[in-house]
């Protein structure tokens, strides 16, 4: 039945051909414009002064500490929002509770607000003179321009991510599953790893992508609570901008061609498992009681 | 196993569920819990199967207290209505799923597991599709499924939410009929949740009706189909007609017509309704001095066997329906606007609350 109505929607709002092709055409221009010609020109720049001066750009220890620095927040804050978004995918789709809608909007919150804000917040609670930074100071701990502070304001900007992949999934297939599970004996930890988690896989992991990409990505949040202290606390973002501060253009577009290729890489990553994303709907066997 | 569920109350919010629920379920039998949706009988069959906690109140198994158990240790089988299969299992690991989650203690071996599911799986006429996902089965197959899943941890009591609610009606037709034959093989306290009459009375030993969170009768499908006990169960079993009167001294009024009511005898001008299945009604082309009610054939319905009259009555315009057998309404020669005369041959008659009592 579906595919006949959507014939016939299709041939409803079918525009001429000329329509068709200038839509088409300012799609493909407008990429052209806006994301192909920077792409190139990223890595053009990078390489203009040659190999040698790329490599060099790349393993000087700054820039080598930057890498690290991010792969380190990364490995940090995406676990921890694969566990919070879980979490909070889990309790908003299984259950109904006071404040529910209330968790829904939150989950939005580090989107709606710009990430130097998230960064200020996170300076006005625990930098020198914030709220809890006396109390921190007193027992040693440094959180704001420091490596915890990086992690924690990159933790807040990227936690939509998986939750939000999450929800729509987990809702749409109900509690039903686990239901079945829990009455066939199954206890919690069965039931999330036999159940749950083969029927959100795909949903998880392209939320861990996503969620992976912008926290290396961060810029705007990481740059407030870094400090930028060189080889110490900055990231790949913070460390491209110092080095195009300095018109050191060849090194800044060679870290930012990694970045880059990163980018590229979790688009592909990102296509895999869109593909890979179950379409089961195979065609039923006939009704037999033989 | 037997069931017994005591003094259960259950609200959501504002809206009670569940009021004062008592119910026993001998071991062994096949009820259905009959009823309209949202009266509670879903809820009824979730709180015995531990899915959802009664507010107060108690489940018995076997005469034991199991309210506070936890589902996974109550040992019951639950089918859903929308199969709730796993779907990224095949057909056999679905089966298998209760085996294989059990403590490593009481877990049987590979090849045990395997003999038991394919066992389950002929016992469902399903061991042909044991690799299949369960995307690629129709909903009876899915059902059977199911069905097989829940067996296969030998479950003390089987519960079945709506199982055949999501099917066509041929395919229902056929897995009731099935469900009752496996019922007698089997023979595990069953309890089955359907809003759909005549399934309750195909397939169950005992039919609970339940109405507005309230158990309105239970016995056997005979017993509340002959004797309904209140005019919702009347209403509920099967097409009626109802006129409304008044009661006096075993007589009931029904405007121009009389009908004689015995167990009434001592009714004083009480106003009542008279409830009259469709096909428990007597037509005549002309009075036969009998009591009868005066209405005009408005239309006329061919059901195979039978033919269903929508008539109007002369006196008040009320529409009623009379089904009687095609021989007699051959023999009757009855055609659309003709008058005819009513006899009910059965009448059963519930006071209507007085309004200060």
């Amino acid at each position: 039945m579906e595919p006949a109505e959507d014939r016939v929607s299709a041939a409803a709002v079918r525009e001429p051909r000329w329509v068709r092709w200038t839509l088409i055409a300012v799609a493909f221009l407008f990429l052209a414009v806006f994301l192909f010609v920077p792409l190139v020109s990223v890595f053009v720049e990078a390489f203009r002064k040659g190999v040698g001066l790329y490599l060099a750009a790349l393993v000087e220890p700054d820039a080598l500490a930057a890498v690290r620095l991010t792969l380190l927040v990364a490995a940090v804050a995406v676990p921890l929002n694969v566990v919070f978004g879980l979490a909070a995918a889990w309790a908003i789709a299984k259950f109904q509770f006071r404040g529910r809608s209330l968790l829904i909007t939150l989950i939005d919150l580090p989107f709606a607000v710009s990430p130097v804000i998230a960064g200020m917040i996170f300076i006005l609670l625990f930098g020198a003179q914030g709220w809890l930074g006396p109390w921190l100071q007193e027992h040693g701990v440094r959180l704001v321009f420091a490596v915890p502070g990086i992690a924690l304001a990159t933790t807040f900007v990227t936690f939509p991510f998986v939750a939000r992949e999450l929800i729509p999934l987990m809702m749409e297939q109900g509690p039903e599953e686990e239901e079945a599970a829990i009455v066939l004996g199954a206890n919690g930890w069965q039931t999330f790893r036999r159940v749950t988690l083969p029927n959100i896989r795909w949903g998880l992991l392209y939320g861990v992508i996503l969620c992976n990409a912008r926290a290396m990505g961060e810029f705007g949040a990481v740059s407030v609570v870094s400090g930028h202290i060189r080889g110490e606390t900055n990231t790949m973002p913070l460390h491209i901008e110092i080095l195009y501060n300095e018109y050191n253009f060849a090194a800044a577009f060679a870290v930012a061609s990694l970045l880059t290729f990163l980018a590229l890489i979790t688009l592909a990553a990102k296509s895999v498992v869109e593909h890979r994303r179950p379409v089961l709907a195979l065609e039923p066997v006939p009704e037999g009681t033989r | 196993m037997s069931i017994e569920v005591r003094g259960l109350t259950k609200r959501f919010g504002n809206f009670v569920a569940l009021d004062n629920v008592n119910l026993e379920v001998p071991s062994g039998e096949l009820v259905a819990l009959l009823g309209p949706s949202g009266g509670g009988k879903t809820t009824l069959l979730r709180i015995i199967a531990g899915l959802e906690t009664p507010d107060t109140g108690a489940i018995l198994f076997h005469g034991e207290d199991a309210t506070e158990r936890q589902a996974r240790d109550r040992q019951v089988g639950f089918v859903f209505q929308h199969y709730a299969l796993f779907r990224h299992m095949s057909v056999f690991e679905n089966v298998a799923f209760g085996l294989r989650v059990r403590p490593r203690r009481a877990r049987a071996g590979d090849a045990e597991i395997k003999q038991r599911v394919m066992e389950l799986l002929a016992l469902v006429q399903l061991d042909f599709l044991a690799d299949r996902l369960p995307s690629q089965l129709s909903g009876g197959q899915r059902q059977r499924v199911a069905l097989a899943r829940a067996l296969a941890v030998k479950p003390k009591v089987l519960l079945l939410d709506e199982p055949f609610g999501a099917l066509d009606a041929k395919v229902r037709k056929e897995l009731r009929r099935w469900l009752r034959r496996l019922h007698d093989e089997v023979h595990v306290t069953s309890v089955f949740v359907t809003h759909d009459q005549e399934e309750a009375m195909e397939v169950a030993d005992r039919v609970v009706i339940i109405n507005e969170g309230r158990i309105e009768q239970e016995g056997t499908p005979q017993q509340v189909y002959e004797t309904p006990a209140s005019p919702f169960v009347y209403g509920f079993l099967g097409d009626v007609n109802l006129f409304h009167g008044r009661v006096h001294r075993g007589r009931m009024q029904i405007g121009e017509t009389e009908l004689e009511v015995p167990e009434f005898a001592e009714a004083d001008d009480q106003s009542a309704v008279a409830y009259v299945r469709t096909h428990e009604i007597d037509v005549a082309p002309a009075s036969n001095g009998h009591l009868a009610i005066e209405g005009v054939i408005r239309h006329l319905r061919f059901h195979g066997a039978s033919v269903l009259l929508e008539l109007d009555r002369l006196a008040d315009g009320q529409v009623m329906e009379a089904e009687i057998p095609r021989a007699r309404f051959d023999e009757l020669g009855l055609r659309k606007g003709q008058h005819v005369f009513l006899s009910p041959r059965s009448v059963r008659v519930f006071p209507t609350r007085k309004p200060s009592a």
